[in-house]
This record gives C-alpha cells, structure tokens and sequence, in this order.
C-alpha cells in the first residue's frame, strides 16, 4: 500500500498527464530533492522556486490568470502567514471582478505536529484557512484520500488548499490507490528516487486509474449511536483507536472524517448529532477561534434541542509555539490519552 | 474623435514643422485627445465624489502623458499571445488608450451593478476585463509585483510575443513584492518577458520618497539583477512613448525583463482621504504637451479647446447617464464566490 506521501506523488503525476496541470513548484519541490516530504519526486512539471513565499503564492496566481493550471508547496504552512494577503486575494478573484476572473490553482502544504518540529514545523493551518472565503480547503487523513482530494482539487475552477497532515504522510493505507502495484517494495522501487545521485533517475509510473473523492463530502468511518467525534488530518487516526478502544468499556462512538473543511458537510454532522445527542470536535490547532468553535456554534443554534450534553472541543492549546521537548509537545497538542478521556468524559456527562 | 489614430495612414499636407515632429502628427493629436479624455475623466470623478456620487476617489491625473503611450502600445487581447496588465489604480488613461469607454469608470465610482469592473464591489479605478487581460486591480500597492511572474513565466513558455506588463508606485518599491518581481523575473536561464514599470511620482500618501528611499533612482535596483533599466520623463507624452516603445520591443524580442521607471506627477493628492486639491506646484502634463502641440503647430489652442469642450460635455452626459443607474442588490454579495464548472 502506498503511504501517504506517495499517494500525493501518484495523484499529480496522474494529474499531470490527464488533467492538464502544468506545473508542480516550491522550494526543493524539483529535482533532486522533490520536496522535503518526498511528495513531488519525479514529477515531469515539477521546478525549483528561489525561498520566497510571496513569490510562490504570487506565481501561483499568475499562472492559474494565465489559463495554466499550477500546484503550488509551501514547504511548511509554518511559512505561510508570510503570505496571507496573497492568499486573502487569490480567494477574491473571482469575486472582486464579479466573476470576471477565477483561480485554478492548488496550493499544498504540510501542517501539524507529530514530528518533533519544534516551533516553526508544527503549526496548523485549518483555523486561518477556513477563515479566508474563496478557497476550498481540504485535509486528507488517509493515502487514498489524499489521492482522490488532490485529483479533485486538480480539476477544480477555483484555489483549493491542500493540507497535508505532516505525521501521516509516512503512514500506509488500508485501501490501495487504484493502479498501485500490491507489493509496497515494487511500489517504492518504481517512483521512489533512490539515494546518492539521481541525475539519472526517471520514475516507473504505475497505470494509475481515476479516482476522486468530491470536495464537500466527509464519510463516517465508524459507525456508533452513544457520542459523536467529528475529526480530521493528524487526530482523525488517534480518535478512530480511541473510540475502538472505548468501544471495549460499552462506549459506542460514530466517528466522522471532515476531509474537507470548506465546504464541509454540515448534513453528515447534522444527522449523527441528531442520532447521538453529543458531540466532540477535534483537532490540534489552537483553541480560541478554532474552526471547531464554528461548528459548536452551528450545533448549538440549530441542533440545540437535540443534545443531550455540551458539545465539546478538544484542540491545542492557546500557546504561541510547539515546544520540542517531548513533555511540552504532549502537552500543546491533543494525544491519544487526551482524545480517550474526552470522549469517555463525553459519552458518560449527566446533567 | 477617437478614429483620429486611424487618420495615420490617410495623405496629408505637409505643414510647418512636419518633417520635425517627433512622431506622426495624427499619433500627436490621438496622444493629446486621449490625454484630455482622461484628463477630464479624473476630474469628473473628483466631482461626483464631492457631490456624494462615490465614497472614494482615487485616480492618476498627472500620469496621462506616460499612461496613454502605455495603452496604445498594448498588445490588446485575451490569452498568452496578448500583453497582460497587472495594473495599479492610477490607469485610467492607460484603459482609454486601449479603447475603453469612460462611462465604465464612472459606473464603478457610482458603485452601481452595471460597474464593469467590479459589479460596485470595489473602489474606483479598479480595473479588470479578462477579455483584454487586464487582471483584477487590487488597494494593496505591492501584490501584483507578487503576481506578475506567473503570468510572464507562462508566456515565456508560450511562445510568441505577448508580454507581461506591471506597474506600480515608488512608494509600492518598498514591500518585498517589488524584490521578488525583480528576482523571479531574472533567474538564469529563466528570465521573463516582462515590463516591470514604477511610475514614481516621490510620495506615499504624505510621506516624501526622499525620506524613505536610500536609492539615487528606483530604476538602479535593477543593476544586482542584470536587467535592465532606464529613468525617464513621464509627464513628456513623446519620450514616453518612444521608451515604451523601445522597451517593449526589447522585452517581445528577448524574453527578458526591463525595468523602466517614469518620473510623474501626482496633481490631485494621493485619494479623496488627503481632499483630491488641485496641485498647483507639480508639473501638468496636459498643459506641458498643449503648449508643446501649439508651438509646434500641431494644434492651435482653438482646436485644443475644442477637445476640452467635447470630453467635457460627453463625459458630463455620461455621469448623468450613470446617477440613475441601480446599486447591486443585497443578496448580491453571495455571488461569484465560487466559479461554476462552465
């Protein structure tokens, strides 16, 4: 099974020949390297930028108002604030010129902890995104996810962000890309470039088929009737072992895979508060203005009637930066313990 | 009066002067009507501001004599084969000089919803018309420097001779967008085709360039980069359309960026905020060129006013055509956030 990191190298390389992309480009996203997360090794349109953020998001819109058809990296969402007027301004495109003008571009970019990143690679990015209108933002938590909201986003007409939950990106999935040969080994000698030089080095492509996952639409991963847990990006695979474990203590969780959070699919929220009467958000970003407040707000003023406890949020901590020490990342970012006890403390809260 | 361009290739008699002139008389005349439209325009948006007919105005009355040239030597069109603007929100004489009618601008002033540009979503002169790949104008002075490379970077491996024109003030030169335009557009191998214009009128709102730029011109900065440069007279019609033309011509043929930096006026203030007051003690290009027109027997002054007098009121008309024209409707605003699949 491809992981996560080589799901995204399949989706732009199928991208690439049969949906017209045109370029794949940021710092070290080229040759040799092809990003630092491996993400874009081989890709036949994948080039080099100086270190320039603005520069990048900038290009990226030119490209896109060129009639091209770009996917841009930052190579650490961590250095995307640097940009954020640009990307205010890439989302009202189209809008500004009344609809004169739009954006087909991506913009993919690593966030999140799990790698000991310290202050500058830990960042999230889910609450700033969703608070810039016109763009679509999406956040795979599984391989093949990823390769079908990237093949998605690269048919879209309009700036679709990509985030890519940095812990995950090594992970494997239990479903396989369609196309990806079964033995993982073939897999990475086919498009994994190898070490020492790679002036030479041409990947094997495998004969990748279509697949998408739309934009807008989350999926219920596990099935439960006791308390809802809505998710996404690096917490989603610690919620699905919690409430697996949970399940043991006669906790019957359903757990929800945003995958995408705008537009974000509010009637799968909806219908399973409606069936459980409690719900929990997580995520990791930092908690005051979360995206999960949002929804605690929409749970609140429309499905008020139907809840049996608070709605909770579990996220990181208010806090300006991911310590490296293992202590002070344990402590700043949701944890499988952390995520457990909030939904057990959930699913068992009496009036 | 706008086929005046047209009359280049009619038989004329030779007059006074002629074997002299700079350029083609016809072009000279074309140049000052234009100058004149635009001239008048401005001064009518000022006016429907005071009246309470906009909320803002802002505009470029004192870059007509570099800002005409500009347009008329755009290569006008949609898509890669054509020049594409990113543009600052002091061109309105570069849109009449590629054929736009003024009634547009009056329209965004007014924000009304037959505004061409922005449907009165933004303020005036704000441009865009994807048809003539006039991207969106945006407030932030720095952005499009940002921008530009992406659609020149597509150009340059497009083929053909459409460039990428950008353009911006001194004060603008400051943000590092201005630093990554230059860079982008000069990396071995990868230069651009790309006109990268600064039309440095020596202020930022209220703030003097002199006391905040350390560079003799803004054009040397393009030195470290290997492009190349030149400072010249905007408020002079005649050399800013023969360095426009020169530089253009380079950046069509070789591929590669040119950085020209026009030394303007600024005759209204910065915006409406600092009360858009004549001023009297900067160079007016308009009156420059006129008294350069009659000396050398281009036009007479009679005439000229009569170029005056027929924008004047044409644009008079237009303003009365735009005061009883709908603003958008509230539910408007949940349009055009997302393109739909065509």
């Amino acid at each position: 099974m491809a992981n996560m990191a080589q799901a995204i190298r399949l989706a732009l390389h199928y991208a690439e020949e049969n949906l017209g992309v045109t370029d794949v480009f940021g710092e070290d996203v080229g040759p040799p390297l092809g990003g630092v997360f491996t993400t874009t090794q081989g890709l036949k349109t994948a080039w080099n930028t100086p270190l320039d953020e603005r520069g990048i998001v900038g290009a990226a819109i030119g490209l896109s108002l060129a009639g091209q058809r770009p996917v841009a990296e930052i190579q650490f969402c961590d250095y995307l604030f640097n940009a954020i007027d640009l990307l205010k301004l890439a989302g009202g495109v189209h809008w500004s010129s009344n609809g004169d003008w739009n954006l087909p571009m991506v913009l993919k970019t690593p966030v999140g902890s799990g790698i000991r990143g310290a202050i500058y690679h830990s960042h999230s990015f889910d609450t700033t995104a969703t608070h810039l209108p016109g763009w679509k933002i999406v956040i795979p938590s599984t391989p093949l996810d990823a390769y079908g909201l990237m093949i998605t986003a690269c048919q879209e007409d309009n700036p679709v962000m990509f985030l890519e939950p940095k812990a995950l990106l090594r992970l494997r999935g239990e479903e396989p890309i369609p196309g990806e040969p079964g033995d993982e080994r073939k897999l990475s000698k086919m498009i994994d470039a190898p070490l020492g030089d790679r002036s030479k080095w041409k990947p094997t492509w495998p004969d990748l088929q279509p697949y998408s996952v739309p934009i807008g639409k989350g999926k219920v991963v596990r099935e439960g009737s006791g308390v809802t847990v809505v998710s996404y990006g690096r917490t989603q695979p610690l919620c699905f072992k919690a409430a697996a474990a949970l399940a043991e203590d006669g906790i019957d969780a359903e757990l929800i895979d945003l995958r995408s959070l705008w537009p974000y699919d509010w009637e799968l929220i909806k219908s399973s508060i409606e069936k459980t009467g409690r719900v929990l958000f997580v995520n990791e970003d930092t908690e005051v203005t979360n995206f999960g407040e949002h929804l605690i707000r929409r749970t609140i003023e429309e499905l008020f009637y139907h809840l049996l406890a608070p709605p909770r949020l579990l996220a990181g901590k208010f806090v300006p930066g991911i310590g490296l020490a293992d202590n002070l990342e344990m402590a700043s970012v949701p944890q499988l313990p952390d995520v457990t006890e909030a939904i057990r403390a959930l699913a068992r809260e009496q009036p | 009066m706008k086929d005046l361009a047209q009359a280049v290739n009619r038989p004329q008699l030779v007059k006074r002067g002629e074997a002299a002139l700079p350029l083609d008389r016809a072009l000279l005349m074309h140049i000052h009507e234009l100058m004149v439209e635009a001239r008048i325009l401005e001064e009518r948006l000022i006016r429907m501001y005071r009246q309470g007919h906009g909320f803002f105005w802002i505009g470029g009355p004192g870059e007509e004599a570099f800002n005409v040239p500009l347009g008329l030597l755009m290569k006008k069109g949609q898509g890669l084969d054509y020049d594409y603007l990113h543009a600052h929100y002091r061109q309105s004489a570069t849109m009449l000089a590629l054929g736009e009618e003024p009634i547009g601008a009056l329209r965004q002033m007014k924000n009304t919803a037959t505004d061409p540009y922005s449907g009165g979503r933004n303020f005036i002169g704000h441009f865009s018309k994807r048809q003539w790949n006039i991207v969106p104008v945006s407030s932030p002075i720095e952005v499009h420097y940002s921008m530009a490379p992406g659609t020149a970077i597509a150009q340059k491996r497009h083929g053909g001779d459409g460039i990428t024109i950008v353009t911006g003030g001194d004060a603008g030169t400051a943000e590092g967008d201005f630093a990554t335009c230059l860079n982008w557009s000069s990396r071995p191998g990868n230069e651009l085709p790309i006109l990268i214009i600064v039309t440095n009128n020596k202020w930022g709102i209220s703030t003097p360039a002199s006391s905040v730029q350390g560079c003799k011109n803004i054009s040397d900065r393009a030195k470290p980069y290997n492009i190349r440069s030149k400072t010249i007279d905007g408020n002079d019609p005649i050399a800013s359309y023969r360095e426009l033309t020169e530089a253009m011509a380079y950046v069509r043929r070789e591929r590669k960026p040119f950085l020209l930096e026009a030394m303007v006026s600024r005759l209204y203030g910065h915006s409406s905020a600092s009360g858009a007051n004549f001023v009297p003690d900067e160079p007016d290009c308009v009156k420059l060129y006129e008294a350069w027109l009659e000396d050398n027997g281009v036009l007479s002054r009679a005439q000229m006013d009569e170029v005056h007098a027929h924008w004047t009121a044409q644009i008079a008309e237009a303003a009365r055509q735009v005061r009883d024209e709908p603003q958008p409707s509230r539910e408007s605003i949940w349009e055009h956030i997302f393109a739909e699949k065509k």
